[in-house]
């Protein structure tokens, strides 16, 4: 793989994370779930990067492992230049200030104890050795920025609504004045109608904080709005990857195809055509032989079930990890 | 800090005073915190509550009924049973508190280990654990007793160490509960060092079961403390102890059944207090309760 | 009676603390026979209350203190909420099924599949032989296209994925004829390749038989692809009902259409995409007035004071809002 250029904010190269199944009372490994099975990308600066599959697929392990939130067993990540899985634990720890993660759930991922200002200042005091009016300063700043005001800091978490624990933890990520963040799944806990809002929030904070970020979704369309670049995961692998507009145009491979297909419009007299796979998604701890999406696709040869094809360039900056890419024959 | 106030209704979180007040404010919470203070107070004011000397023999007056000169009745000796129950009062908070402080403090310390670290350390103190655990408490207590020699530390000890398995279990699922929550997980993302996250995230959300289990601990230490003390190994003569009471009576049970009856009933308040004031803050340390 | 159901002045309330709260508020509700209902809302809007009390499953503390549901059963009108425990227990099931959103927790994990449905075949056909009862699990499975029936009979709900544990779900609640189907976010768990062949299965079963379906989601895309009639519920209430394509293309509303804007400006043109501000109302806390003034662009001060009723707005197409001449405003 060729060597990270300084362009590229951060560059990971055959991530690669199996987690050991252990049974009976000696706990001896039996065997392994392979979580993800080589998945190499790069985001640029200010970026913004979806990983989309479905549940299952890999995308929220590829998320954490590249925080070293879990150890990856295999394969690199280059944040800035330098190597993360070689940093030592403290090491890492710092570097947390500049990479931050957004949890999926805000009901679970705030602590029930802690009140916003507690929630808020915990970065800030972890990372800076700020005074106690600095402190106060950067957190009402912060409050601004996410719609909510500096009399609610002595409220409990329990005490608001999805939408507003979603903020805050929004701001307990961002005020740090990291330069890159993971957002796992940050709309899906929420109603319909305030999914926007937070995704609105979510843009006017990468623009005006100039961010690189990974959003990890299963929602098509939410991935489609926010993101310039897009990484399709299947069990464990990206089977294709390009720029957002690009792969919902002229998505090539079929499982993308397929995907795309599902989503139902929002017009009944025009409603999709699905593409509906048989099938269920086969079991990570023992992944088919050859394409992983073999199983369950219309185009399966002989080659497929041996071979498991390579990401290759199959349009300008479009990759495809198929052997027979294209366009669905009609 | 500038705080501003709310109107809108809210309380702090678990800070003894508001923890206490809102224990005042839940019925059950509020006859067991009475319970306990009427035995608390019994035992602190003895001397003066006692209408006699818990050894002074009225030879004259053995085995006499409730009366306005004996409220309790004597015993076999000649013995005041309402002084001997409230000096008993003593013996039985002490034991229990002190017994208890030993079982929570090596259970805390050993659990949170076992808890946080996990890996072969946690194998080898949950191993201990599971074998004092596998002997009926009262058995065992009388064994370390009958080796350390009977005195009344001997009893606190014996009854601290049979309930360590108890508190090291309770502390060590707590932690792992709330190490796999999300907002561990954050707090690791966040950048936290580890004993930050220890301090900060783990221990205030451990301590709500913590101090739900010392109650109910509490409970326990004192009925093992008759149980062994009504066996003969436990509080010795001629102090008064509610179990050692209970075991002088059984001879006398038909003839006088006050000498059962008395600390028979102190030992159910007693415990019955402990008990429900243990539910009670179980429900009032959830956070999620206070709006 | 023409109708299959027929809810009247429906109302549901709960306890909280000593507080008697009230979480659906005098609700009507038509379900023709054969028809694909959709009931769309977002959490605590009471759409899930309003299926549990038509089978007589509400929890604890909640109740319905007011109203009727009539139901045309096969002999003839029942009032539903008059029922005793053992007239209810027949109709559940054999008249009317549900299922549910967790197809994973609404399994008995101890049993396999043959005994859960043979359970709900002889519950309702004591006389049915075992033979003739396997002979019918194995159909309804062949019918709900589960690939390998005979192995699935003999399996454990944990040996089985979640998109064929919800069409064995499917196949039991369908397994005795049941002439209304209560489906609450039977998809939302699932994935959206899954979720595209569940609701293809259920659209074709209900071509088959003579089943109603009342689908219940937050999801306005399945709406539009499953369902002839749709009510929107907010905050305990109805606010329109019309048939999908005169909602969807002539949306009165103005709660639908903030939904439906949000919904459809993911992928628009803009960036920034269009939301209702607010927060979805908890169950109970509601205005005195229109319940949606507060986070409605349109809101008059009538609104605020006064409720306004649900009426047709044009034929067959009913309205919670005093500004519904039908004009929207761009």
């Amino acid at each position: 793989m060729s060597e990270p250029t300084r362009d590229k904010l951060l560059d990971v190269q055959h991530l690669q994370v199996y987690f050991p199944i252990k049974k009976g009372l000696m706990k001896r490994v039996v065997g392994h779930v392979h979580a993800v099975e080589d998945v190499s990308f790069s985001v640029h600066p200010r970026e913004v990067f979806a990983l989309v599959g479905e549940s299952g697929c890999g995308k929220s392990t590829t998320g954490t492992a590249i925080l070293r939130l879990i150890e990856p067993t295999g394969g690199k990540v280059f944040f800035e230049g330098r190597e993360l899985n070689s940093l030592s634990e403290e090491e890492m720890r710092l570097k947390r200030r500049d990479m931050q993660f957004i949890f999926q759930n805000p009901y679970s991922s705030l602590n029930p104890r802690m009140n916003v200002w507690k929630l808020l200042s915990e970065p800030l005091r972890v990372h800076f050795n700020l005074s106690e009016a600095e402190l106060r300063e950067r957190v009402e700043e912060m409050l601004r920025l996410i719609g909510m005001t500096p009399d609610q800091l002595e409220r409990y978490p329990h005490q608001f609504s999805g939408g507003q624990k979603q903020r805050i933890s929004i701001a307990r990520a961002l005020i740090t004045h990291p330069s890159f963040v993971v957002a796992d799944e940050p709309v899906s806990a929420l109603d319909v109608s305030i999914q926007a809002q937070i995704l609105n929030l979510m843009m006017e904070l990468q623009q005006e904080m100039e961010l690189a970020m990974i959003f990890i979704s299963h929602d098509l369309n939410v991935v489609r709005h926010i993101s310039s670049s897009v990484g399709v995961m299947y069990l464990g692998s990206i089977m294709e990857l390009g720029e957002t507009e690009e792969v919902y145009r002229h998505p090539a491979h079929p499982y993308t195809q397929a995907l795309l297909s599902a989503v139902p419009s929002h017009d009944p007299l025009h409603k999709s055509k699905h593409i509906v796979l048989e099938g269920d998604v086969p079991n990570p701890a023992s992944p088919p032989s050859g394409c992983p999406f073999h199983t369950r696709c219309s185009r399966c040869t002989a080659e497929c079930r041996e071979q498991k094809p390579a990401l290759t360039e199959t349009a300008p900056g479009h990759f495809t990890a198929c052997h027979h890419a294209g366009a669905p024959k009609a | 800090m500038k705080k501003t106030r709310q109107p809108v209704k809210q309380r702090p979180l678990p800070g003894n005073e508001s923890t206490l007040r809102l224990l005042w404010q839940d019925p059950m919470g509020r006859a067991g915190m009475i319970g306990i203070g009427l035995i608390i107070i019994m035992a602190v004011f003895a001397p003066w509550i006692a209408r006699y000397d818990v050894a002074q023999m009225h030879a004259r007056n053995r085995l006499q009924g409730p009366s306005a000169q004996f409220w309790f009745g004597t015993d076999n000796f000649g013995r005041d049973v309402f002084s001997r129950i409230v000096y008993g009062a003593r013996v039985s908070l002490v034991v229990g508190i002190v017994a208890v402080g030993i079982a929570a403090g090596f259970g805390y310390l050993l659990g949170m280990i076992a808890g946080f670290f996990e890996g072969k350390t946690e194998t080898v103190i949950m191993m201990v654990m599971d074998i004092i655990f596998a002997f009926p408490s009262i058995l065992l207590a009388l064994f370390i007793v009958a080796a350390l020699g009977t005195s009344i530390v001997n009893t606190m000890i014996a009854i601290g160490i049979v309930n360590i398995p108890v508190f090291c279990r309770t502390v060590r699922a707590s932690v792992k509960t709330v190490k796999s929550t999300d907002y561990i997980a954050n707090a690791r993302s966040i950048g936290l060092k580890r004993m930050s996250i220890l301090f900060r995230h783990v221990t205030p959300n451990v301590m709500a079961p913590f101090t739900v289990q010392a109650t109910l601990a509490l409970s326990g230490a004192i009925l093992t403390e008759a149980s062994m003390s009504f066996l003969g190994l436990g509080i010795q003569p001629p102090n008064p102890s509610w179990g050692s009471m209970l075991s002088d009576a059984r001879k006398y049970m038909e003839q006088a059944p006050w000498l059962v009856i008395f600390p028979a009933l102190f030992i159910i308040i007693t415990i019955l207090s402990f008990n429900i004031l243990g539910d009670a803050l179980r429900d009032v340390l959830d956070p999620k309760l206070k709006l | 009676m023409k109708d299959l159901l027929e809810i009247r002045n429906l109302k549901i309330t709960t306890l909280r603390g000593k507080e008697t709260v009230r979480l659906l508020d005098y609700v009507d509700l038509n379900i023709p026979k054969k028809c694909s209902f959709g009931i769309v809302g977002e959490s605590g809007c009471g759409k899930s209350i309003t299926a549990n009390a038509v089978l007589g499953l509400l929890p604890y503390p909640l109740r319905v203190s007011e109203g009727s549901i009539r139901y045309d059963s096969r002999d003839g009108e029942k009032e539903l909420l008059r029922l005793n425990k053992k007239e209810m227990q027949a109709v559940r099931g054999g008249e009317i099924s549900m299922i549910f959103q967790e197809p994973m927790t609404s399994l008995d994990p101890i049993f396999t599949v043959e005994k859960q449905m043979a359970e709900a075949v002889s519950f309702h056909h004591p006389n049915a032989g075992r033979g003739e009862i396997r002979e019918r699990s194995l159909e309804m499975l062949k019918k709900v296209n589960i690939p390998r029936p005979e192995q699935t009979l003999a399996s454990y709900p944990h040996q089985l994925s979640g998109g064929q544990l919800q069409r064995i779900m499917i196949a039991i609640a369908l397994i005795n004829n049941p002439r209304l189907l209560l489906a609450d976010e039977p998809t939302t768990a699932l994935d959206v390749t899954i979720q595209a062949q569940i609701l293809k299965l259920m659209n074709d079963l209900k071509e088959q038989n003579d089943t109603s379906i009342v689908m219940i989601t937050h999801d306005l895309g399945v709406i539009a692809e499953t369902c002839e009639e749709v009510a929107v519920f907010y905050a305990g209430q109805i606010v329109e009902q019309a048939n999908v394509v005169e909602l969807f293309s002539h949306t009165a509303h103005p709660y639908t259409q903030g939904l439906l804007r949000a919904v459809t400006s993911l992928g628009g043109a803009t960036r920034k995409l269009y939301t209702i501000p607010g927060i979805v109302p908890p169950g109970g806390q509601w205005l005195s007035g229109c319940r949606f003034a507060d986070r409605c662009s349109r809101c008059t001060e009538r609104c605020r004071q006064e409720m306004p009723a649900l009426k047709e707005v044009s034929p067959r197409h009913l309205c919670r809002c005093f500004q519904n001449s039908g004009e929207v405003d761009a």
